[in-house]
């Protein structure tokens, strides 16, 4: 270590890894991975949502996590956004491109893509 | 891409329990179920919580899993890291009965919710292993700080602001040390780190170790840059496997990383640490033995002064500061002096780890700000006195301190109370007892540990203590006398004054204080020759209650030595002077009908 600023770079590079840690962060994505949003294909979903969350360094904003089977099997794979007091956004038939989009969007931007939520589906 | 961290306390307590082969079946679970790219096993230091090993939380959930066995991995694969479904059979829920959604946070637990975490900051949360997650919780920072933007003297002088003292005993002003080492001239000085922790039902120095490892190397670091050392020691106990095989990870991983070494942060500063491994000696850990010992002598203390900050290791100035003190220090190098003067009390500043063991519910390591009652560890964070019993005393700092009775639970512990109160801080054990202990069998348990203990040098201690440990050998007999009892407080005083290191000089505190808050239990064994406890084998009675006897004669015919005599349906006799009080007749007994008194 020959100066401060490789130990800050180092530093940089490792909190985004250890940051999970301390526990669960405002916005919360939730991915339905019961047998039935397996069966979907709800893990690349979770992976492509991991992804892009690192990838814009929104890990202190945002945890990605799972849940289990909300009962709505037909239109897994499933993804839940909570965000504090907000109401909660519920994306049906995601797939890895659309879960990209969510973040970008809706995460990043702010803006919820209603065309791919449950209220969309169910009109 | 990690998804999820699964963290597994790796420190010594869930070891034993398990969590190393936890642990390794998880990652072969994980594999089978192709999660290997999405979760990351994390071998953490101590959590705390030990009563409830082997624990694990898994992240970003938060789930706090405890009591986790080989058996349950797969579930915990399957439903929760697969499925997302939380194991809630093996959720801590603090309260039994409660439901999932009334669970609190593991940071909202009694247990958790009162401590401030300061030296442990890190315990539980980081990969002791990985150099590099010490960095992300702004490792090796402080160190930066100083050598780039802080003269030696600052450093100091941060020091004595702060109101650091000595986690390891005594209590000396942290910043007076470095001071009085710094104002030497000297071709070499030293830092040595004492990691000797000796004293029974104490394990915090152990936790920091094997949680924390770079906090220790980078505080020595900060130390050696204050008083102008190139060179430390860490003697650790051999018997601290995994602390030393953790410090020498840590050690190899900091000097690759340019940390440890010459010209450190290229300001031209030079550090280097070695392990040192004692062999068990509690004597060792009394700071001029310590150094002896690193000289490569026989463990003995030499009299002070001069001082080791003087005339230390090999003859040259030298600071030797506990584990724990030293875990504190690259913190309040960040956060300021003012910002650790803050928490506790006037004469005690900063928070203390307590090791809380015996009769408790919680049984773990906890810190809090100094100046919290005895009560509130006990009670609240300790979760109380299992099996429905009474709380009795609580002894403070192992076999150098002394017993705290009921009546001062609310006293506030800072160094000052505790030896008002005729205890000591110590290193921070806490056993407490409840009614089912004999306080002189207490004394007598501490007396006989620190006759194995000293070393021989000086004779108040050796022969001493000694003397003490036959005089209460006699008492828990049933031969003592009430001469006796001013006989032992005669010769504690003078062993305390006269011994030559700490070692004997607070040897005879756990006899002092028991003597001072339990003089009754004495008193009924020497004129009563009684134990109210019913511990003392000697003074037990055997004695069959005549209304709850049925007259089986089950006992009769098991006693090995007749002692009991009774005709078939009426109540039964125990001889008193044949009787051995091997027990047998109370396990045979199926009423209940025989009782120790």
């Amino acid at each position: 270590m020959k100066s401060l600023e490789e130990l800050a770079k180092i530093r940089e590079r490792m909190q985004n890894k250890v940051v999970l840690r301390e526990g669960q962060a405002n916005i919360r994505v939730a991915v339905g991975m019961a047998t039935c949003g397996i069966a979907a294909g709800a893990r690349p979903v979770l992976n492509a949502l991991v992804e892009e969350v690192a990838k814009r360094n929104l890990t202190d904003k945002v945890t990605v996590t799972q849940t289990g089977c909300i009962g709505m099997c037909r239109f897994e794979p499933i993804v839940e956004v909570f965000d504090g007091d907000k109401e909660r956004v519920t994306y049906i038939k995601v797939t890895p491109e659309k879960a990209r989009e969510i973040v970008e969007k809706h995460l990043v931007g702010g803006n919820p893509i209603a065309e791919y939520t449950i209220g969309a589906a169910e009109k | 891409m990690i998804r999820s961290h699964v963290l597994i306390c790796g420190g010594t307590g869930c070891t034993s329990g398990g969590s190393q082969a936890i642990g390794e079946k998880l990652q072969k679970e994980i594999d089978r179920l192709g999660l290997t790219d999405e979760i990351k096993i994390v071998r953490t230091g101590c959590f705390g919580l030990c009563a409830l090993g082997p624990v694990m939380i898994v992240y970003p959930e938060g789930t706090f899993y405890s009591h986790v066995k080989v058996e349950d991995v797969t579930d915990i694969a399957e439903e929760h890291l697969l499925k997302g479904r939380i194991v809630e059979r093996l959720v801590y829920k603090e309260t039994e009965g409660l439901k999932m959604e009334d669970v609190p946070a593991l940071g909202e637990t009694n247990f958790y919710k009162t401590q401030l975490r300061v030296a442990l900051r890190n315990c539980g949360v980081i990969d002791p292993e990985n150099i590099e997650e010490y960095i992300a919780m702004d490792g090796y920072q402080a160190l930066g700080k100083v050598l780039t933007e802080m003269t030696p003297q600052e450093v100091i002088d941060v020091m004595k602001k702060s109101g650091l003292r000595g986690r390891g005993g005594a209590g000396f002003p942290t910043g007076m040390k470095w001071q009085f080492a710094a104002g030497n001239v000297a071709d070499q000085k030293y830092v040595v780190c004492n990691a000797d922790e000796g004293d029974p039902g104490a394990f915090m120095d152990r936790s920091v170790l094997e949680g924390d490892p770079h906090a220790v190397l980078e505080a020595m670091a900060i130390a050696g840059y204050a008083i102008g050392a190139s060179k430390g020691y860490i003697y650790v106990r051999a018997e601290y496997p995994i602390a030393v095989h953790r410090l020498e990870v840590a050690i190899g991983q900091a000097r690759e990383y340019g940390l440890l070494g010459n010209d450190i942060f290229g300001t031209g500063f030079n550090f280097d640490v070695d392990v040192r491994l004692g062999a068990g000696a509690f004597v060792c850990g009394e700071e001029t033995a310590l150094l002896t010992s690193i000289e490569g002598n026989r463990g003995e203390p030499r009299n002070k002064p001069p001082f080791p900050a003087n005339k230390g290791l090999f003859g040259k100035p030298t600071i030797i500061n506990n584990v724990e003190t030293l875990a504190n220090i690259p913190q309040i190098i960040m956060k300021g002096a003012d910002w650790f003067a803050s928490m506790g009390t006037e004469d005690s500043r900063g928070t203390k780890v307590f090791a809380l063991g015996g009769a408790i519910n919680n049984t773990g390591l906890v810190e809090i700000p100094l100046g919290t009652t005895l009560r509130h560890i006990i009670y609240d964070i300790g979760g109380g006195i299992p099996n429905g019993r009474k709380f009795k005393a609580v002894q403070t700092g192992g076999p150098s301190g002394g017993c705290i009775p009921a009546s001062l639970l609310d006293t506030p512990i800072d160094y000052g109370n505790l030896t008002r109160i005729g205890a000591m801080m110590g290193s921070g054990g806490m056993i407490v007892t409840d009614d089912s202990t004999c306080m002189v069998d207490f004394a007598r348990f501490f007396l006989d540990f620190t006759v194995d203990e000293s070393c021989g040098k000086c004779t108040p201690c050796r022969i001493g203590t000694r003397r003490l440990l036959e005089l209460l050998n006699k008492i828990t007999e049933g031969n003592g006398t009430l001469e006796d009892l001013d006989k032992l407080e005669e010769l504690c005083n003078y062993i305390k004054a006269n011994s030559l290191c700490a070692l004997g000089q607070t040897a005879p505190n756990p006899v002092l204080s028991t003597l001072k808050y339990f003089r009754d239990e004495y008193e009924a064994h020497v004129v009563e020759k009684r134990c109210p406890a019913g511990v003392c084998k000697k003074l037990m009675r055997y004695y069959i209650q005549p209304d709850v006897c049925r007259g089986c004669t089950a006992c009769a015919r098991k006693c090995p030595v007749g002692a009991i005599s009774g005709k078939v349906k009426e109540p039964h006799t125990i001889d008193t002077n044949k009787c051995i009080k091997c027990g047998a007749c109370i396990e045979t007994c199926k009423f209940n009908a025989i009782v120790k008194k």
